[in-house]
């Protein structure tokens, strides 16, 4: 069973930044929705990563995979 | 900034003299699950949750101090008139030598509030995870604290307190689903 993900695993808003603020505005402050919040139970037959694919990824299940990195890191430098 | 009413949110009778209760409902007033704990945590995360919850936060927050006054006013007019001889027979013996009469952040057991009870993730689901959480553990302390009373005056309190646990957990479940809304999408109800 094939399922689109009709949802974003990202969201982002930008936090008010007052002029007495002293750190320069961050910009865009983003957090993470998980698949998991999007499905109350999770129903039989899900499309399925290869074995081999799903030892990498933690999952078995194609719609939980969720890859995180940070951000944030263009403002490193 | 608070505008204070010197009123409690709902009425607070106590029919019996009844020491050991107050021991009991201490577990609300400075316990894991208790008011102060519900305060502190809702009225900290509010200053890093994204902006369209953070004044559910702080109103949440705000009324669980309101909470925290009717508890310590139960708990205040259980206790207000007993003997030392009372408070010792109640079980209130430990807290009577170190205390007298007065109130303390501790849970019914005698463990002392402590701020590793709330967390602060930084991360909006986690964090609306965890009130929701303690929303539904407080609702059933609170069904506990009913079952071991025998106070109608008091249980009638209890029972309105309980309510607000689950409008609360309401709320935060509704945050959480402000939070999933993708950004231009139509709303269908």
């Amino acid at each position: 069973m094939t399922r689109e993900k009709t949802f974003t695993l990202v969201k982002s808003y930008k936090p008010f930044h007052s002029k007495f603020d002293p750190c320069p505005p961050i910009g865009r402050k983003y957090y993470r929705t998980p698949p998991n919040l999007y499905i109350n139970f999770q129903p039989p037959n899900m499309e399925q990563f290869t074995p081999e694919e799903a030892l990498k990824y933690g999952t078995l299940w194609k719609f939980f995979y969720d890859f995180y990195d940070n951000p944030y890191r263009e403002r490193e430098t | 900034m608070w505008v204070y009413e010197k009123k409690l949110q709902y009425p607070v009778k106590v029919r019996d003299c009844n020491p050991r209760l107050a021991k009991y409902l201490i577990e609300q007033y400075g316990g894991a699950d208790g008011e102060l704990a519900a305060a502190l945590r809702y009225l900290n995360q509010r200053y890093t949750i994204p902006e369209k919850v953070i004044g559910l936060l702080t109103d949440i927050g705000t009324e669980e101090f309101a909470h925290l006054e009717m508890i310590a006013t139960m708990i205040y007019k259980l206790t207000k008139d007993a003997t030392p001889q009372q408070m010792a027979a109640a079980g209130l013996g430990d807290h009577y030598v170190n205390h007298d009469s007065a109130l303390y952040y501790h849970d019914a057991a005698g463990n002392p509030w402590t701020a590793t009870y709330i967390q602060a993730k930084g991360d909006p689901i986690a964090d609306l995870y965890e009130d929701i959480a303690a929303e539904e553990k407080a609702r059933a302390t609170y069904q506990w604290l009913i079952d071991i009373s025998d106070d109608p005056d008091i249980n009638d309190s209890l029972r309105f307190l309980r309510e607000r646990e689950i409008v609360h957990s309401m709320r935060f479940r509704e945050a959480v689903e402000i939070l999933k809304e993708e950004k231009g999408k139509k709303k269908f109800f």
